[in-house]
């Protein structure tokens, strides 16, 4: 059976978001780091300026979308072409924050910080915090995504610049090295915990689905893959898991009582 | 590249802004939307799930049938590199440090020659 992460014990907001900015100092920050090495000496075999690097990390802040905008462009892509393709393969990044924020929400917060704090949403923020999150109490939960996403939103622009100075002295297998540290990350973060049947099927389905509906449509296969492969995930999830109040599989014992602190 | 007389690098500045704007639209239509959802209710669950099957479904394409320059790699090497990674993760005790290292490290090598 899965391993767990360990469990933790914060008591304040503080305590918290240092706990968010260690666990992401770690092997996220190490990814993290890497693939925007790797991103800064692609800038720099475009021909773009090391502005233009850093700035597109800065505002675009997901990965797959910037390798995408530099292709694109090198290859001669209109304006609109590049704002649809960019628009569709970050387009991902809207189901993470509709599933994120609601757990993380805050009274006292104001509205503009969400708006603010979504820039630092992308697959490694969420894969790590969602891991995470059912040890942390409701109240501590946005203070953790602070720190976590806050450290490798703002180390990215510094590892771009790197990379964009270094890309001479990268070797080609090396870089090539860079690009499939992404794919292979996440492959194993998803088996970190495997506790929850809706997150083991979905996660099957879809890695059947993409490759498979990506041959059909490379600009489709992605939305068709997470709607039909996590629908059908999600039914029959909720049928291995039984009618549960709230929708939630197993609960561990920590999120159990975050549950009864948050009716409070 | 374009017919009208726009430096290059000005095209460049507005191929960056779309970019932000094209992916922020994503991000703020999130905030919006998560705002009118409970925290435990059965959407926020289904959106989860779409989401796992969704990445799942990126990460596998991305080793089966990259697009960009992982395709100097063979189908075999990125298998091998893939297995290699998922071997050391389950022999150190489901660690992600030593199952990246380990996979990215077998791929450097097996390209080096």
């Amino acid at each position: 059976m899965s391993k767990p992460l360990p469990p933790v014990n914060c008591n304040t907001e503080r305590e918290a978001m240092w706990l968010g900015v260690r666990e992401a100092s770690k092997v996220p920050a190490f990814i993290m780091s890497a693939s925007f090495i790797g991103f800064g000496s692609m800038v720099y075999d475009a021909g773009w300026t090391v502005h233009h690097g850093v700035v597109t990390t800065l505002t675009t802040w997901a990965l797959p979308g910037q390798i995408m905008l530099v292709e694109m462009f090198n290859a001669g892509a209109p304006l609109l072409a590049i704002a649809i393709s960019i628009g569709m393969i970050n387009a991902r990044i809207f189901p993470m924050v509709v599933s994120l924020l609601p757990v993380v929400r805050k009274p006292g917060i104001p509205a503009w910080v969400y708006f603010v704090i979504v820039n630092a949403i992308a697959v490694t923020t969420w894969m790590g915090v969602m891991l995470r999150i059912p040890y942390l109490k409701p109240e501590h939960r946005f203070s953790y995504l602070l720190g976590y996403g806050g450290l490798l939103w703002s180390i990215s622009p510094f590892f771009t610049a790197i990379g964009f100075f270094l890309s001479d002295m990268v070797p080609r297998p090396v870089s090539i090295g860079l690009v499939f540290l992404n794919p292979l990350y996440f492959t194993l973060l998803f088996l970190v915990d495997l506790k929850k049947p809706t997150k083991v099927i979905a996660l099957v389905l879809g890695a059947i689905l993409g490759p498979l509906l990506f041959l059909f449509s490379s600009d489709w296969s992605l939305l068709l893959t997470g709607i039909i492969g996590g629908t059908a995930a999600y039914f029959l999830g909720q049928r291995i898991d039984g009618p549960t109040e709230g929708g939630q599989g197993q609960k561990t014992p920590d999120e159990a009582l975050n549950q009864t602190e948050s009716a409070n | 590249m374009n017919g009208f007389d726009i430096p290059e690098w000005a095209i460049i500045w507005a191929a960056i802004a779309v970019s932000g704007l094209a992916t922020y639209a994503s991000r703020f239509l999130g905030v919006i939307f998560s705002g009118r959802v409970r925290a435990d209710g059965k959407l926020v669950e289904w959106v989860a799930s779409v989401t796992y099957a969704l990445l799942a479904g990126l990460v596998a394409r991305m080793i089966i049938l990259p697009i960009g320059s992982l395709n100097a790699a063979t189908d075999w090497m990125r298998l091998a590199a893939t297995a290699a990674g998922l071997a050391a993760f389950f022999a150190f005790g489901r660690s992600v440090a030593a199952g990246v290292i380990t996979g990215t490290l077998a791929l450097i090598i097996m390209l080096w020659q």
